[in-house]
């Protein structure tokens, strides 16, 4: 039988049952690839659910250095008899199955074209443990061991892992490198060890990393961490996955960085709101009185915030929203990824409205662009919203590390002081555009006993911030609205533009997490002979190197994880240039990030029928179900 | 009606302790219907800063949606205002408060605004004691749609068009005390002998302070059969009368001392209720509860300071802020620099 055969370039997943401990046991055998200096993209596919149901991490290991997912599975482990029929089915030809071999193999799940390892976990824990609960935690550190010797994983980097996490917790220490070792005992034993898919330390420099002065960090974490280094002093949110671990995140950094030396007391707030609609009416109402403020949420509260989205953008008050997305639309799949919030965001609320957006692809970008938010935010006098994704948020990247400018600034836009305000020899009007650029000026409450106070409101006001139903005056201010979406252009991220080594005038555009498998997929073609210039959007409004790229190429794919391909709308809807003939949809939404594989077929399919046929092929796992 | 308002002002008008004028206090020409109880309202709320010596700019006025809710506009022009969207008035106040507590919040709402779309919010804001003071002109109806029935209005209580209301109603001082409101008072807007001192109480108490406030709606609620008419609350109002004063100022007795009680507020101001026979503890939350329970079963309505916690913790010191206002803090006490970073990167490896 044909066995693959691969060095530092595979795919294994992990088939668990949720609340058994698993994650950080998987957590641990994907830090360890990381540490021996092998790029590394985990992935959870977990339930909405806490405890029972199956669950699954899938690994992608690729010397090359790509960290989208690649499609297929070449490794399964199995510890979850509620999917091993779907389990076995999805391997692929040549590849491999470690199951738990306490019980004998269904033999309708023997596949003449699949490499067996049964490894008896069950039996192992009988044997050793007697504490129910040891039983459960150990298995997943045992199954570790033992792919540590199937897959040659340096067992002494496993070792340091152990005492890491249980830093604090010493007595911890023993037992899990004991269950780690009886694992690696039964595979040398049983097996030819190592099997045809393994890991070699610095087997080559990784092609698309250039050095390995990486880290591995959740988006989450780092635009968290992004509200602390921007000066984020009050945060207000509603649970809601994907973005929970935002706000647990900032908590977690603010007990460490901001607690006032002298005092002992917080030089921060965090409040978890009744729901998402007051978590923003309080971040405005922060923001308003001059602290910087931030929520998190995802589509389903998005859609509650509409409404204050639009009270912001009217009355122009700075907001910062991180949008991690979800599956929709209602409450969708709350555990699976999508881009599906692009149009609902461009737009929230009732009315003429238009909102900054930022679509971050890495952690590094997590946190530079919630940094940036807070300085477009009072910059713009406007909501910016991060559109990350569970992808991008939950899941563990290979990142370059953070950065920080040690003499950077807070841009706190236009806002007046007492003494700018005893300086002004003309009237202070809050929504006059004194410096031609759409943007007015701001004062705080409170900050001078006879000058600078304004009515802020929700309807149309003048220039001066007295309520008008005077059409004119209407239209002069959401004329200027639209004159400060213009300057935004110039102020948010660029595109990301990469020309092909031949000329070609095809061209594909994508954003966020999609960009990893696209780079993959592009360089698929590539050796096809499929050439094609790539644009990664990193905001909107579209500035004039988007519509430059439009411009230039004859056809565009446009890559997104929806259904309706909202970016390609969004590029039709706001630039100049007749494309609709152009841009062609290159769509995966069925919740699982997308893979270069698919992504490839799709534009090849394209290229060579000139037309698009999603992928629809069922896959042998479902065959097997139905 | 006159659509400008008189500049002039008497050049003996007495000044406060700042120095300022009444009419350092006023705002907007208010253009809600002549003879609407929240113009009253807005009146003893500038009666009550003037009389407090506070500084205008000092106070933020915040509001959600309704008649009640344009009135911030006329009164206090010194201050800022966010007039903000229906029935999220309580969470843009708390976002403000929590970005600098040393200003003083005043927020205007009405029976819609607070009792129905923002009944939520309205009840997370007195759980959370944020330090304002918040208060419902009650007139049980929606005044700016015309006229229809609000969830204040009492069961049985017809509207304009004769339609008797048959849903319960809503007592939000009740609801206020029940679900730990540390402050809660109830007034007429016609009797500003009580209103005023009422206000300067509340905005004296340190935590959440309700004022329910019945103030009628002219236009669509002040028929006879109306339970939040003139005539109604003239009739039915049980009065406690209140005195306010401040800390600093000489406590003197107007009233016979035996039916007087005082309460010292967490500032050293005091309030002086004048009790008749409704002989309750108004610093028990039950006591306070069967009293307005009690009125309510004989047709008449309550009105005075109804509870007080005078110590309670408001919602900076449940958290546990910074005395320093959030807003006044900038890089070198918020941001923690390249270094920590590097040290963040390293854990990550």
């Amino acid at each position: 039988m044909q066995a693959k055969q691969s060095v530092n370039d595979f795919v294994i997943k992990f088939a668990n049952v949720n609340g058994t401990g698993s994650a950080s046991a998987n957590s641990m055998f994907a830090k360890a690839i990381f540490r021996m200096g092998i790029p590394v993209s985990p992935r959870n596919i977990f339930p909405s659910n806490i405890q029972g149901m199956p669950t699954w991490y899938e690994v992608r290991v690729s010397q090359d250095g790509y960290l989208g997912r690649r499609g297929g599975i070449d490794i399964m482990v199995c510890v979850n008899p509620q999917s091993i029929k779907r389990d076995v089915a999805e391997v692929e030809s040549g590849g491999y199955f470690v199951y738990d071999s306490t019980k004998p193999l269904d033999l309708r799940l023997i596949r003449d074209d699949v490499n067996y390892f049964g490894i008896p976990f069950t039996d192992i824990c009988l044997r050793e443990y007697t504490d129910a609960r040891q039983r459960l935690l150990f298995k997943n550190v045992i199954y570790v061991g033992a792919l540590s010797a199937l897959l040659n994983i340096d067992f002494n980097v496993l070792k340091d892992l152990v005492a890491d996490q249980f830093k604090g917790k010493e007595k911890l220490i023993t037992p899990n490198i004991y269950a780690l070792e009886l694992g690696y005992q039964y595979a040398v034993t049983h097996f030819d060890c190592p099997i045809g898919i393994h890991l070699e330390r610095g087997h080559k420099l990784a092609k698309h990393i250039e050095d390995f002065d990486n880290i591995l960090m959740d988006g989450n974490t780092a635009a968290a961490l992004g509200a602390v280094y921007a000066g984020a002093t009050v945060a207000a949110w509603y649970p809601i996955t994907p973005s929970t671990s935002v706000v647990d995140a900032f908590d977690k950094y603010c007990r460490r960085l901001r607690i006032d030396p002298g005092t002992g007391k917080k030089n921060y707030a965090i409040i978890q709101a009744e729901d998402e609609l007051s978590a923003l009416g309080m971040v405005i109402g922060a923001n308003w009185n001059g602290a910087r403020a931030f929520t998190a949420t995802s589509g389903p509260g998005v859609s509650l915030m509409s409404e204050f989205l639009g009270l912001a953008y009217f009355a122009e008050v700075p907001t910062v929203l991180i949008d991690v997305q979800r599956a929709g639309p209602s409450t969708g799949m709350p555990t699976r990824t999508q881009q599906s919030d692009v149009l609902m965001a461009a737009y929230a609320s009732h009315g003429d409205t238009k909102h900054v957006l930022l679509f971050p692809a890495t952690p590094a970008e997590c946190f530079s662009m919630t940094v940036e938010a807070f300085d477009l935010a009072e910059r713009l006098q406007t909501p910016i919203i991060i559109m990350s994704d569970l992808d991008l948020g939950m899941n563990e990247w290979m990142s370059p590390p953070l950065e920080f400018d040690a003499d950077f600034k807070y841009d706190r836009g236009k806002v007046l002081s007492a003494a700018d305000l005893d300086n002004m020899e003309e009237r202070f009007g809050r929504y006059k555009d004194v410096d031609g650029d759409g943007i007015p000026y701001r004062t705080y409450p409170g900050v001078h006993p006879d000058k600078g106070a304004y009515f802020t409101r929700g309807t149309s006001r003048d220039e001066y911030a007295a309520y008008t139903e005077d059409g004119d005056e209407y239209v002069r201010n959401m004329d200027r609205l639209l004159r400060k979406f213009e300057t935004a252009k110039s102020l948010v991220p660029e595109p990301k533009i990469k020309q092909s080594e031949m000329e070609t005038r095809y061209g594909a555009v994508f954003f966020g997490t999609t960009a990893s498998p696209a780079y993959e997929a592009i360089e698929i073609l590539e050796k096809e002979g499929i050439d094609l210039d790539t644009m990664r959007i990193r905001s909107f409004p579209f500035n004039h190197e988007v519509e430059q790229f439009i411009k230039e190429h004859d056809r565009i794919f446009v890559i997104e994880q929806n259904r309706d391909g909202q970016m390609r709308r969004l590029m039709l809807n706001e630039t100049s240039v007749p494309a609709k003939e152009k841009l062609i949809p290159i769509l995966e939404y069925n919740g699982l990030p997308v893979t270069a594989r698919k992504i490839a077929g799709m534009i090849r399919n394209y290229v060579t029928h000139g037309n698009v046929t999603p992928l629809t092929r069922r896959t042998a796992a479902e065959e097997i179900t139905a | 009606m006159t659509f400008v308002k008189p500049a002039f002002r008497h050049p003996d008008a007495p000044l406060n302790e700042l120095g300022r004028s009444r009419k350092d206090y006023e705002g907007g020409l208010s253009t809600l219907c002549a003879g609407c109880g929240h113009d009253s309202v807005s009146a003893a709320i500038i009666d009550a800063c003037f009389e407090l010596n506070i500084e205008p700019h000092k106070v933020a006025k915040l509001s959600g949606i309704g008649c009640s809710s344009k009135t911030p506009a006329y009164f206090l022009s010194g201050s800022h205002s966010f007039n903000s969207v229906h029935g999220r008035m309580p969470s843009v106040a708390t976002g403000a408060n929590l970005a600098n507590r040393d200003l003083i919040y005043i927020g205007i709402s009405g029976d819609g605004d607070t009792a129905s779309i923002g009944l939520g919010q309205f009840a997370h804001v007195v759980r959370r004691n944020l330090n304002m003071t918040y208060i419902v002109e009650n007139n049980g109806c929606y005044g700016l749609t015309k006229g229809q029935d609000s969830a204040t209005m009492d069961t049985g209580s017809p509207n304009k068009k004769g339609d008797i209301n048959m849903y319960s109603p809503i007592d939000l001082a009740r609801l206020a005390i029940e679900i730990g409101a540390t402050f809660v008072g109830r007034s007429f807007s016609g009797d500003k002998q009580q209103l005023i001192p009422l206000i300067k109480a509340a905005i004296s108490h340190r935590g959440f302070a309700l004022l329910d406030v019945v103030s009628p709606c002219v236009t669509f609620n002040n028929h006879s059969e109306s339970t939040k008419s003139y005539e109604y609350m003239r009739g039915a109002n049980t009065d406690m009368p209140v005195d306010f004063v401040p800390m600093r100022q000489e406590i003197t007795a107007t009233y016979d001392s035996g039916a007087t009680c005082e309460v010292c507020m967490h500032d050293g101001s005091v309030v002086r209720l004048y009790k008749q026979d409704n002989d309750y503890d108004i610093e028990d939350r039950q006591s306070a509860l069967e009293a307005t329970s009690h009125y309510a079963k004989e047709g008449k309505i309550l009105t005075g300071l109804l509870y007080i916690q005078r110590d309670s913790e408001e919602l900076h010191d449940v958290l546990d802020t910074a005395r320093r206002p959030l807003n006044s803090m900038n890089e070198q006490q918020l941001c923690p620099g390249p270094r920590f970073l590097d040290s963040i990167n390293a854990g990550l490896r």
